[in-house]
């Protein structure tokens, strides 16, 4: 019987999850418990309505396991609109108060539904698709352990699930980019080593002698994350079926814990497992080998040598010794030169071929996230100087920096593999239309450098007018009175939020557009198809 | 073992080992010969799909 043992097992979990709503210790918890109940009951539901007693077709083992990228490739597109979209309800909530809606819907509940959303839904299913696209073709071997990439694939978007609505029940650790309880948290802890097992066995039964860079670095952010994940949630239930845990460390040594893990999520999540995309679909989609394979080997060993040591940055002036919060500076400073090392292998991948960001939309999308991946490479280490830090640490700079990253590096990359991937994982001759992938491109730029340019000015002013005191010594502002001065810069960054969410929205367009099958009619990019030369 | 010992392997062998590491990684990326292996390896996404 097709998914008999999934049906099983998942009616189960359903009923699990029905006892805990029942005996749960807190409202919070017995209301995720339905919600969790509800969830994973559909699913078996939908699994029961596809079943079949036929003997299941036999599967061909050379060919490659296509269909969970397929579904991680709209899953990425979907929670990019979601994750985004939180974004501007939230930057417009900060513009104007009045549009937190109590409970659920306040900024307090909303932002890590936003952090969340776009870093680990959005973010984290382009991994997980591309990661799983990468490992088969440069291995040249399918996927390991049958419906394993199954299993990690919907096991994850369970978990995507759990901590959106846990945020908005109001269930958090309040552990910054780890907001969900413990859990939900060791859920994540079973699909994540579910991932390891499938990504290193595929490696394992390779047909391609050497392990290409692209997986070493989408391996190191497996590894890393698997490590970060299971100490910074290292936690006590306050019963076992509530919502509430305390962390194992208290006072410095948790805020130490806690930006050790925030700072390599950035690292390893948004950095490493990014430039394990980098590495191959730039190559793809200009069709040159990297520019140099050695220094890809260099800036790998650089970057995973170095990042783990620069998380205390994020502690500058606090009760942190001095000594740490030194090392993490002269840590976060070395990072430079692996940083431009990768950015400048990347760009110069081009070399030969340059003509083609002026002809293919998705080069110039890929071009840009690495130039944004150096500038925000390069604003990081200098944010870390403590000199620096203490004019643009809790200002809305540090916010700017954020963005510049995630917007610039981890947004265009991800929509450049989507686009490279999306005509070939469902044998389409190419996308819906180029021109939208043009139109895409400038809006999200466009966003970016508004929102990036707004957040710097609002930061740099918010951070004087703190430190801003008279002859006598008495502060010249009050908070309230820089929380006034920044509601222009406020609404622009809004605005800029809401250019990029229109170009996610035409990709999504795009993207659904090429999977149904359709073409647009349109000119050809200009540049793109050979002039035409009259017959002599 | 406590955290003085720890902090102590830490800042001395822990960190000689991790400085060596990184160094022999470093020069086996570099070392003579390589740049043919390297210039495959380069070609491997290229190969075909």
């Amino acid at each position: 019987m097709r998914f008999g043992t999934e049906i099983v097992l998942l009616s189960l979990f359903a009923f699990a999850a029905l006892v805990a709503a029942g005996f749960g210790a807190d409202e919070p918890f017995r209301q995720h418990m339905w919600v969790l109940f509800f969830a994973v009951a559909g699913f078996t539901a939908i699994l029961l309505r596809n079943t079949e007693f036929k003997p299941a077709t036999p599967v061909d083992p050379t060919a490659y396991m296509d269909g969970p990228i397929r579904y991680g490739a709209i899953a990425t597109v979907f929670w990019g609109v979601v994750g985004m979209l939180v974004g501007v309800v939230i930057a417009l909530q900060l513009a104007y108060p009045d549009l937190n809606i109590q409970p659920w819907f306040n900024f307090g509940r909303l932002r890590p539904l936003h952090t969340s959303g776009v870093v680990f839904a959005f973010g984290g299913n382009a991994l997980l698709c591309t990661s799983l696209y990468v490992v088969q073709r440069t291995c040249r071997a399918r996927l390991f352990g049958g419906n394993l990439a199954w299993f990690v694939f919907w096991g994850y978007q369970l978990f995507i699930v759990m901590a959106a609505t846990g945020y908005l029940l109001g269930i958090t650790e309040s552990r910054e980019y780890a907001e969900p309880e413990w859990y939900v948290d060791l859920w994540l802890t079973v699909v994540w080593v579910a991932y390891l097992l499938l990504f290193l066995g595929t490696i394992l039964k390779r047909k391609e002698p050497h392990i290409y860079v692209a997986n070493w670095f989408y391996l190191s952010f497996i590894v890393t994350i698997a490590m970060l994940h299971v100490v910074n949630n290292l936690s006590m239930p306050a019963s076992f079926l509530g919502s509430k845990s305390y962390s194992a460390f208290s006072g410095v040594q948790d805020a130490l814990t806690q930006w050790w893990y925030g700072h390599n999520a950035v690292g390893f999540f948004l950095t490493a497992g990014f430039l394990g995309m980098m590495y191959y679909f730039v190559p793809k989609q200009v069709n040159r080998p990297v520019y140099s394979y050695r220094l890809s080997i260099i800036h790998f060993w650089a970057l995973i040598f170095l990042y783990i040591w620069a998380g205390p940055h994020h502690l500058h002036y606090t009760a942190l010794p001095d000594w740490a919060q030194t090392l993490g500076m002269v840590f976060s400073i070395m990072l430079w030169m692996p940083s431009w090392g990768g950015m400048i292998n990347g760009l110069m991948t081009l070399s030969g071929a340059w003509d083609k960001i002026r002809t293919d939309p998705i080069v110039r999308m890929m071009v840009a996230a690495i130039a944004f991946y150096g500038m925000s490479t390069f604003e990081g280490p200098m944010m870390s100087i403590k000199t620096v830090n203490s004019l643009s640490h809790y200002t809305d700079w540090t916010i700017g920096h954020v963005h510049s990253g995630a917007l610039g590096w981890v947004g265009l990359i991800t929509f450049g593999a989507i686009y490279y991937m999306v005509p070939k994982l469902w044998n389409r001759q190419r996308l819906y239309s180029m021109r939208l992938v043009t139109w895409h491109f400038w809006l999200a730029t466009l966003g970016i450098v508004v929102y990036a340019a707004v957040m710097w000015v609002s930061g740099i002013m918010q951070g004087l007018m703190w430190r801003e005191y008279d002859e006598q010594g008495f502060l010249v502002y009050s908070f309230a009175e820089t929380v006034a001065a920044m509601h222009p810069y406020y609404v622009m960054r809004a605005a800029g939020g809401a250019m990029y969410l229109t170009g996610m929205l035409i990709m999504a367009w795009n993207v659904a557009m090429t999977i149904l099958g359709y073409q647009r009619e349109e000119q050809p990019l200009p540049g793109s198809v050979p002039a035409l030369q009259p017959a002599q | 073992m406590d955290y003085n010992l720890m902090r102590e392997f830490a800042d001395s062998w822990g960190l000689l080992a991790m400085a060596l590491f990184f160094v022999a990684c470093i020069a086996f990326a570099l070392r003579p010969g390589g740049k043919t292996h390297a210039d495959q390896a380069a070609r491997i996404p290229l190969k075909d799909d």
